[in-house]
């Protein structure tokens, strides 16, 4: 399956289009919602700085959720990718290693013992801290010491242990009704009422997990081919996947501490994008990135608009934008 | 080998049914009140005293029953749904049956608020069969093949939990706990009224799904393997799904959105008895009624006086034990 853009020349001609349509969509989320800027307001607040609402609004709340979206965005299309590789099964997403649900569970568990006075710097790392555990955990259950590797124990103990950790964070939030409130705000997944400080904490991880991922595209093409080929290739196969699992959970990780568990990007991405570009690595990482971004930089602008004053949660954009994307790649594919 | 796989096969059923069986007797003497076993067993064949009538039949019986039928159904639903697509991460959650039903039940409590809560049942089971044509319809491109309605399953699904999610914003705050409490997932305060609706559904459906077993066993071999074969491909993976449906909805009915059951049963079941799907779904629905009937007990018990939805336990429960068998299939 080679998608639609087949030559080198017009993929890239289609990553600076992607890049256009990011820049337009990061505009848009800085410009739009309940109040309306113009775009010299926005340069004013950073060039003129007087400490005016509207400029505390732009600096404070659009500027740094946008970043986030852009970034937390791109993180998850590629580590969802690399985990379809992975597992070698098109339903993986982050979610599977267990990132998610361990976070929440370890944010939970934060909460009951430390009450309010846990600050939102604090739970990003008490998040990053359980999405790994969680991760680790999975590894251990499905790879095993000396095990055979095989792709559906590991998917299979993640998803195992995915529901565990959910169960018991339900569990805890029932007994424990004053982790609620904020539990749950977390919980949810935004974008939104996150500072530029959460996103500089986990950005050396995410621009990590970015680069390693990237280095590994090519690799991660022979290990496509099957396991047999990619033996016979010369791979060395337990090196890459390690890497590659490293990769997943340094980008589901730092993406979970930043903005909470945001579902569906990290699944629905890397199929659409694979019906543009087909399965070179090479070329679906970046474009992985760059949608990703789009998509959920849109997604929280659409979450704003849809039933002002009031915002939806980012998933609900997200599913508006990306269903539709979803069902006519499914349908326009070749398929097995 | 294969005599002695079935044999061991045999004894994983029989273990299987005795723990149900076990499970059921234990949740049926404790709970807030507890009633001895002689008096159970007393109560069951219409000897019982007038509180142990009560407690025994009036109130847990039904419950245990409905945890039993309920969880059978979501395995066995989410058992012919892993083989129709070919994909160990399905479960009924997938096929929009989940989704339609809450989409469904919710625009019904936010339009209709008035209405009777005992309709919630049939405008789940409504929901869910129209959300699984309109997949059907879309994953429909000169037959189906498993890929695609995987993927259009998982948009619908996503679409829909947005749409849900949508609905609870926009209503009053009041109807967002109730709603939410029903999508736990819970088989608190079934009565026999539910039970009466439910079991039909199984009756007509668990004798079909072992009829499709061995379809579905030709089906692992491939799309073009079991056309060789001579299977009517497109017409059993219908059958198939219009079981698991069925199934799935019905239950999604009658006690909400229960997770984890229609996704790990089958693979415990498969850990125990192997991959002949004639063993995996009966074996499917004795494990999806152990867990949900251990979950339910968990429920009541732990915490006393609070009874807490089974949907928080069944992974609590189920989880742990699936795990287990996974570390042990890999020494063997």
């Amino acid at each position: 399956m080679a998608g639609w853009l087949r030559s080198g020349r017009r993929r890239a001609a289609g990553i600076a289009a992607g890049l256009a349509l990011l820049l337009v969509c990061m505009m848009g989320s800085l410009l739009f919602g309940v109040h309306t800027y113009r775009l010299e307001q926005l340069w004013t607040a950073y060039a003129d700085f007087a400490g005016t609402n509207e400029q505390l609004i732009l600096r404070t709340s659009r500027v740094p959720r946008t970043l986030i979206a852009a970034f937390v965005g791109a993180c998850l299309a590629v580590a969802g990718c690399v985990m379809q590789v992975l597992t070698k099964n098109p339903l993986a997403s982050p979610s599977v290693f267990g990132v998610n649900s361990g976070a929440s569970l370890l944010i939970v568990i934060g909460l009951t013992a430390y009450g309010s006075s846990m600050s939102m710097v604090n739970m990003v790392w008490v998040a990053f801290v359980g999405a790994g555990a969680a991760a680790a955990c999975v590894l251990v259950l499905g790879l095993g010491i000396g095990g055979r590797f095989d792709p559906i124990r590991l998917t299979l103990a993640g998803a195992a242990f995915a529901a565990f950790a959910s169960s018991a964070t339900s569990g805890l939030i029932l007994l424990n009704k004053q982790s609620l409130d904020a539990a749950l705000l977390w919980m949810i997944g935004s974008v939104s009422g996150r500072k530029l400080e959460h996103l500089a904490a986990v950005l050396p991880y995410m621009a990590a997990g970015l680069l390693l991922a990237m280095l590994l595209s090519a690799s991660l093409n022979v290990m496509a081919l099957g396991d047999d080929n990619a033996r016979s290739l010369g791979q060395r196969l337990g090196l890459v996947r390690l890497l590659a699992a490293a990769a997943v959970v340094l980008l589901a990780g730092s993406s979970v501490a930043a903005a909470g568990p945001i579902a569906f990007v990290g699944l629905v991405v890397p199929h659409l994008c694979r019906s543009l570009v087909g399965n070179d690595h090479r070329w679906l990482l970046p474009y992985c990135a760059l949608t990703g971004a789009i998509l959920l930089v849109a997604a929280d602008t659409v979450s704003r608009l849809i039933l002002m004053p009031k915002e939806v949660p980012v998933g609900v954009a997200t599913a508006i934008i990306g269903v539709p994307f979803l069902i006519r790649a499914a349908r326009g594919r070749s398929h097995e | 080998m294969s005599r002695h796989h079935g044999r061991r096969s045999a004894a994983a059923l029989l273990a299987l049914l005795l723990l149900v069986a076990l499970a059921a007797a234990v949740s049926l003497s404790l709970g807030a009140v507890r009633v001895p076993l002689g008096q159970v067993l007393r109560a069951a064949v219409g000897l019982g005293s007038e509180s142990a009538d009560l407690i025994v039949l009036k109130l847990r019986l039904p419950r245990i029953l409905a945890a039993i039928l309920v969880g059978a159904a979501l395995a066995v639903a989410g058992a012919l749904l892993q083989g129709v697509v070919r994909n160990p991460l399905a479960s009924p959650d997938l096929a929009g049956v989940t989704g339609g039903a809450s989409v469904a039940v919710v625009g019904f409590m936010t339009l209709f608020s008035g209405y009777s809560i005992h309709l919630v049942p049939f405008v789940a089971v409504a929901g869910a069969f129209v959300v699984v044509a309109i997949h059907y319809a879309l994953s429909w491109k000169k037959g189906v093949t498993p890929m695609r309605f995987v993927l259009i399953g998982i948009g619908l699904s996503t679409a829909l939990s947005a749409l849900t999610m949508f609905l609870l914003i926009s209503g009053p705050a009041y109807l967002a706990a109730q709603v939410l409490n029903w999508m736990t997932g819970s088989i608190y305060g079934t009565n026999w009224t539910y039970i009466g609706m439910l079991w039909p559904w199984l009756a007509v459906f668990l004798p079909l799904s072992l009829r499709i077993a061995r379809e579905l066993n030709v089906q692992a071999l491939g799309d073009a393997t079991a056309i060789g074969l001579g299977s009517r491909l497109q017409w059993s993976r219908m059958a198939a799904l219009l079981c698991s449906v069925a199934l799935a909805g019905a239950s999604v009915g009658v006690a909400g959105t229960l997770s984890f059951v229609g996704l790990l049963a089958p693979h415990i079941a498969r850990r125990l008895v192997g991959h002949d799907y004639r063993l995996v779904i009966p074996a499917s629905a004795l494990a999806g009624a152990l867990v949900l009937l251990a979950a339910d007990l968990a429920g009541r018990m732990l915490f006393q006086p609070m009874d807490i939805p089974a949907g928080v336990f069944t992974a609590g429960i189920g989880a742990p034990f699936f795990m287990y068998l996974l570390l042990r299939g890999r020494r063997a």
